[in-house]
């Protein structure tokens, strides 16, 4: 089983078009990967997929790097 | 044309909706029509089946957020995401703006207007991961002749335009359009109800000489979802006899 930075790290590989090695946890979606606002937005929803959850509108603004997003989806599961 | 396309067509018990329905499921899609009663929805079903089509009819009140979301998420689950939206649901309340009442406003904004933003939301997921679709919403001519005693409709159907530009700003790179068709004077129980002498000064001002017929808008609604139209985005096209040019 994959690590929850594997696979948040996996979906913003196929979502933002970067390859692996460029994503580090610190990166910035916008800033180091290229995102634009439709991307997040996009991001957010295959996130919300993999991980069977939910995430309100005003968390999702909030999660701007990788590691927002891995802290985020650990602290929120069950 | 359209096989596996499922196309969802507010308000389409009669009028243009109805036409639209029809033009596209004989082009082979997939049709769910909204009506607001039970018996609309009934009445929709059964045309449907008794033609032989694909599809539903489903009961939506576009001007309740709920019942759109409910009623988008059940559609999807019974026909797969809709790939094709019709916004064409719309209501008139006419009369003097200087006796117009708040809810008269208020009623026509919410229903032919916010709907728009309401079905729109609902469908786009859908189509942003599909990276494909058409969104079609009916304007009118008066929004850009403007029309004494209607103008909450012509305030609706201008900002329907202005929506339709920039939503079709945001998703274009996703492989989705989104255009306005504004009918002129279309023969539709909203033309019927007006008296022989409205209905003459109408016509003196249609350079065809007649009133428009849904199946003529109907036929852009379903060019306008096809895959010749992919690249027309953010526009607004008039059927209107020559009425109003651009």
């Amino acid at each position: 089983m994959s690590t929850v930075e594997e696979r948040v790290k996996k979906i913003v590989c196929e979502q933002l078009g970067v390859k692996e090695s460029e994503v580090q946890s610190t990166s910035s979606f916008v800033e180091d990967l290229g995102a634009d606002s439709l991307d997040t937005v996009e991001l957010v929803m295959a996130l919300e997929e993999e991980f069977e959850t939910e995430i309100p509108d005003e968390e999702a603004e909030k999660l701007t790097t990788v590691k927002d997003a891995v802290d985020y989806i650990e602290s929120h599961s069950s | 044309m359209l096989e596996g396309q499922v196309v969802l067509v507010t308000g389409a018990s009669r009028g243009i909706g109805s036409a639209i329905l029809e033009r596209f499921a004989r082009a082979g899609a997939t049709v769910i029509g909204t009506a607001t009663s039970e018996s609309g929805a009934a009445a929709i079903a059964g045309r449907i089946s008794e033609q032989g089509w694909q599809g539903d009819g489903v009961v939506m009140n576009v001007g309740d957020a709920a019942s759109v979301t409910e009623g988008i998420k059940a559609i999807g689950q019974n026909f797969g995401a809709p790939t094709v939206l019709v916004n064409n649901a719309g209501v008139t309340r006419d009369g003097l703006a200087m006796r117009m009442k708040p809810e008269d406003w208020d009623e026509v904004i919410n229903t032919n207007l916010s709907a728009v933003y309401r079905t729109s939301q609902a469908v786009l997921k859908g189509m942003m991961k599909a990276r494909t679709g058409r969104i079609i919403n009916l304007s009118s001519v008066v929004a850009r002749m403007g029309n004494a005693g209607q103008m909450n409709y012509a305030a609706s159907k201008a900002g329907i335009e202005g929506m339709t530009r920039s939503l079709a700003r945001e998703v274009a790179s996703r492989g989705i359009t989104v255009n306005a068709i504004a009918p002129g004077f279309i023969e539709t129980d909203m033309t019927r109800e007006l008296d022989e002498s409205q209905r003459d000064a109408m016509l003196s001002a249609i350079p065809a000489g007649r009133l428009g017929e849904a199946g003529e808008v109907a036929d852009l609604a379903v060019f306008l979802a096809s895959e010749g139209a992919a690249y027309i985005n953010g526009e607004t096209i008039h059927v209107n006899g020559g009425m109003y040019m651009n």
